[in-house]
C-alpha cells in the first residue's frame, strides 16, 4: 500500500514519514505568515495535528503537499485572528522620508503597528503579497480563494493601509 | 497611478519596517511534540447534544401529528 494511503487508512507510521517529509516546509511556510519561530513551531504542530484529525477526508491520489500548505494557512489565519493586536496608535508623526535615523525608526514602528492592526485575511494575503514577493496563485491555493481575490484583497489592504498611515501622519500618495 | 504602481509604493515602504524572513529554517525534531499532542488529544468523537436530539423528536411529532405542516416546513427550509 502507498504511503498516502496508509497515512488514508490511520497508520501512524506514514503519518510520522508525511510529518518528518514535509513539517520543514510547512514550518517554513507559517513562520513567513507568523513571523515568530516559537508561535510557527507550535503551529506546525497544530497544522499535523488537523492533518492527522482529517486523514479520512483526504484523497490518496490528491496533492498533499498543497493539502498541507493549505491546512496550515489556515491555522496561521487563525492564529493572526487570536493574535490581532488592539493597540492605540500615538498620535502624530514625521514624515517617512524624514533624515533623523531616530525618526525613522519610529517611523518603521507605526507602519507596523499599522500593518499589525489590519484584518487577519487582509494581512495574510498582504505579508505574503507585499512583503514575502509569493506569487498571487500560491497565495490563492493556499488561502482556498481565486486569484482575483487575492488581488482584491492586497488592493483593499493597500488602502486600509494608507488612510491608516495618512491618518498618522505619514504621507503615502492616495489613488 | 495605477493599482500595481500603488502595491510597488506600498510595498516599498512595508519592507523597510518589515523585513521578508531570512530565517525560516526549523532547528529542532518537533515529531516529539506532535507525538504528545496525539497523546493528549485523541481524535474528538462527535456527539449530538441532548438539545439537539430533544429537538428533533419535537419536530418528528409535529410532523407525525400534523403532516400539512410538512409543506410549510418545506417552503421555509
Amino acid at each position: 500500500m502507498e504511503l498516502l494511503e496508509r497515512f488514508a487508512a490511520g497508520n501512524l507510521e506514514a503519518f510520522e514519514a508525511l510529518f518528518r517529509e514535509h513539517h520543514k516546509e510547512v514550518y517554513a511556510w507559517i513562520v513567513r505568515i507568523v513571523r515568530d519561530h516559537g508561535i510557527a513551531e507550535d503551529l506546525t504542530v497544530e497544522t499535523f495535528w488537523r492533518i492527522y484529525r482529517a486523514r479520512d477526508r483526504f484523497d490518496p491520489a490528491g496533492n498533499f503537499r498543497a493539502w498541507a500548505r493549505r491546512i496550515a494557512t489556515n491555522a496561521a489565519l487563525d492564529q493572526l485572528r487570536t493574535a490581532r493586536r488592539e493597540t492605540e496608535l500615538p498620535e502624530g508623526l514625521a514624515g517617512a522620508g524624514t533624515a533623523d535615523p531616530a525618526v525613522r525608526r519610529e517611523t518603521r514602528e507605526r507602519i507596523k503597528q499599522a500593518f499589525f492592526q489590519l484584518p487577519a485575511k487582509y494581512r495574510l494575503v498582504a505579508t505574503l503579497a507585499l512583503i514575502e514577493e509569493e506569487p498571487y496563485k500560491n497565495i490563492g491555493e493556499a488561502a482556498g480563494i481565486s486569484v482575483a481575490l487575492v488581488k482584491v484583497r492586497v488592493f483593499r489592504a493597500v488602502r486600509m493601509l494608507r488612510k491608516k498611515l495618512n491618518s498618522l501622519g505619514i504621507e503615502v500618495n492616495a489613488k | 497611478m495605477s493599482k500595481e504602481e500603488n502595491n510597488k509604493e506600498m510595498k516599498e515602504l512595508l519592507r523597510q519596517a518589515i523585513a521578508p524572513a531570512q530565517d525560516t529554517e526549523l532547528r529542532r525534531d518537533l515529531w516529539p511534540q506532535m507525538l504528545r499532542k496525539l497523546e493528549e488529544q485523541p481524535a474528538p468523537v462527535v456527539r449530538v447534544p441532548w438539545f439537539d436530539w430533544a429537538l428533533a423528536a419535537i419536530l418528528s411529532a409535529v410532523l407525525v401529528f400534523f403532516p400539512g405542516s410538512i409543506l410549510a416546513l418545506l417552503y421555509h427550509l
